[in-house]
């Protein structure tokens, strides 16, 4: 069935307003005054949409002053695409009536569940990667793009665990749920460091086996470690640190292949002063600030990079 | 039982097993790994509750705060994905947890902590215009026959302890050692500009608050607050919600009820 997001410039107001392919920093209450009042040249914020869906007060207040003068991501974490059961229709009535609001030049979600009937887990849950759960995540990224009438990219899993129900691997997953759903991805850099860690893969690797065309944004992070049963280490996406140097390391490599993409750097907890986050922002900015001066995409890499797509999935169609 | 629901039930009960069907690359003990999960959630669950209920953490000391809130979010997980009003009901909770009874005020000043949430993302609805007010003031006995729409970040948090008083303590603007916690206090709890503000109030107020927020007209409001505090005195209540801001608007129809039926 032909799907109407499928193509990038067919995506409802998405050819027309994007993100800048610049560095941008999630949006937090703790720095709305001084982001006001200093104005600093960053590329955009980003919110969390479960953040905003309340009727009024200082939130809204700072983000209508702050979307004046800046793009915007709107970035959900309760949607559930992941979950067995239906999306939620008065939540999906809520991001369009949010989305209507703010005009985000983009809005992504996760590759997770989040909701067990009527229990909210305020968690991003992993799932198997298999037909069955390509099948529900694709229809609900259908649902998703019908009801809100624009393009949404897709953020892959920071993962702890594997299953033994899965019969596909991540990029592979990934490729094709971007393949049939016509959404775009949100490259999460840390996240690909982390659950390569945690999954003994190979970090590179996984880059490359993702759908690296379609990446609308990536994200960034810091995480904390622990050990395994086993004395391996385990790696948490705690969004609490600086950026360490082998995910900037990986998003060098990343931008390598993808060109410049607008880069979040995310920060939910241990919330530093705002110019710590600002210069850690430049430091993603002067990346991208290079690669624009050098090339707006690299086309013949891009090409390289849907070979190794295709190649992906023939791999997977002989397999299966 | 489908995966995802050994999934959940296993995140919320530490009692029960690691659900089935997990694998690690290096055949570790997928259990260590499901409990990031699963601490990732009560954490998250625990630390929007300290968020909210700041004061009833410092009047339990964190420690005990943390255990209770562990045991009010495994009972109670979210029911929406909007969790700036999670643990709304935990005062409730903390009204019938055992360990909590020798502090006794404990769930009502979790309620005026609630009610301060409540507050802050209410809606934006703006002041009555002066001139609006003036013309109705040149009528005194339509005015009485008006209803008074409130700003929907009002709301009166009654107690029968010093709920007002216990709150200020915490926030460094009264001495804790001067409260007497056995006196009745009422709060009124509203949003001025983007602040939110806490004001004790009597009980004529707190009624004719409440009586104007139930949709009665400024008469029978009045009417109510005097039969409840003799001292009730209309004039210098319209002139606190005027100072404050807090008369939306002026209707002569009951705005509050005639949406909700």
């Amino acid at each position: 069935m032909p799907n109407r997001f499928n193509s990038p410039t067919q995506a409802l107001g998405a050819a027309a307003d994007t993100l800048p392919t610049r560095a941008g920093v999630g949006l937090k209450p703790e720095h709305y005054q001084e982001i006001l009042a200093t104005q600093p040249n960053i590329g955009f914020f980003e919110v969390h949409a479960e953040n905003y869906m309340v009727p009024g007060g200082p939130f809204h207040h700072y983000l209508t002053r702050i979307r004046e003068r800046y793009a915007l991501s709107i970035h959900g974490v309760g949607l559930s695409i992941g979950a067995d059961a239906s999306l939620d229709i008065e939540h999906l009535n809520a991001l369009a009536a949010l989305l209507a609001r703010y005009q985000p030049q983009s809005f992504s979600e996760h590759l997770a569940w989040s909701t067990h009937g009527p229990a909210f887990l305020n968690d991003l849950l992993p799932l198997p990667y298999n037909t069955a759960t390509l099948q529900r995540v694709c229809d609900h990224i259908d649902q998703v793009q019908s009801h809100l009438g624009r393009r949404m990219l897709l953020e892959n899993p920071a993962t702890y665990v594997e299953f033994a129900a899965s019969t596909w691997d991540e990029g592979a997953f990934l490729t094709e749920v971007v393949r049939r759903a016509g959404c775009g991805l949100l490259l999460d850099v840390n996240n690909v460091h982390v659950s390569s860690v945690n999954h003994g893969r190979d970090a590179h690797a996984t880059i490359r086996s993702m759908p690296l065309a379609q990446v609308g944004e990536i994200h960034l992070a810091g995480f904390a470690q622990q050990l395994d049963a086993n004395g391996d280490l385990l790696l948490i996406d705690s969004h609490g640190a600086p950026v360490a140097q082998a995910v900037w390391d990986l998003y060098a490599f990343t931008l390598g292949l993808t060109g410049p993409v607008a880069t979040l750097l995310e920060r939910d907890n241990d919330i530093p002063a705002w110019p710590v986050l600002l210069a850690e922002a430049n430091v993603a900015d002067r990346q991208l600030w290079e690669l624009r001066q050098r090339d707006e995409r690299p086309a013949k890499v891009l090409d390289a990079s849907q070979q190794i797509q295709n190649v992906s999935t023939v791999t997977h169609e002989v397999a299966a | 039982m489908n995966s995802q629901t050994a999934f959940a039930n296993a995140l919320l009960d530490p009692e029960l097993p690691c659900p089935g069907g997990l694998t690690t690359w290096n055949g570790s003990d997928p259990a260590t790994r499901f409990a990031v999960y699963r601490n990732n959630v009560m954490v998250s669950l625990i630390d929007a509750l300290a968020d909210t209920y700041p004061v009833v953490q410092e009047l339990v000391g964190e420690e005990f705060f943390r255990a209770m809130a562990r045991v009010f979010a495994q009972a109670n997980p979210p029911r929406s994905r909007v969790m700036a009003y999670y643990g709304h009901d935990f005062a409730d909770f903390l009204a019938a947890f055992p360990p909590a009874t020798s502090v006794p005020y404990l769930a009502d000043v979790a309620r005026l902590e609630m009610a301060r949430v409540r507050a802050y993302h209410a809606a934006d609805v703006p002041p009555i215009q002066p001139e609006t007010l003036q013309v109705a003031l040149t009528k005194p006995e339509q005015l009485m026959s008006l209803r008074l729409v409130l700003h929907p970040s009002v709301q009166v948090i009654a107690s029968p302890f010093a709920i007002f008083s216990l709150w200020a303590a915490h926030q460094g603007v009264l001495c804790i050692s001067s409260v007497d916690p056995e006196q009745a206090q009422t709060a009124l709890v509203f949003r001025d500009a983007l602040d939110v503000d806490t004001l004790e109030i009597t009980v004529g107020i707190s009624k004719f608050v409440r009586a104007l927020q139930s949709g009665l007209t400024l008469f029978d409001a009045a009417g109510a607050a005097s039969s409840a505090d003799p001292e009730f005195d209309l004039s210098h209540a319209l002139a606190m919600l005027l100072r404050l801001q807090l008369i939306s608007h002026l209707t002569t129809t009951d705005e509050y009820h005639e949406h909700t039926h």
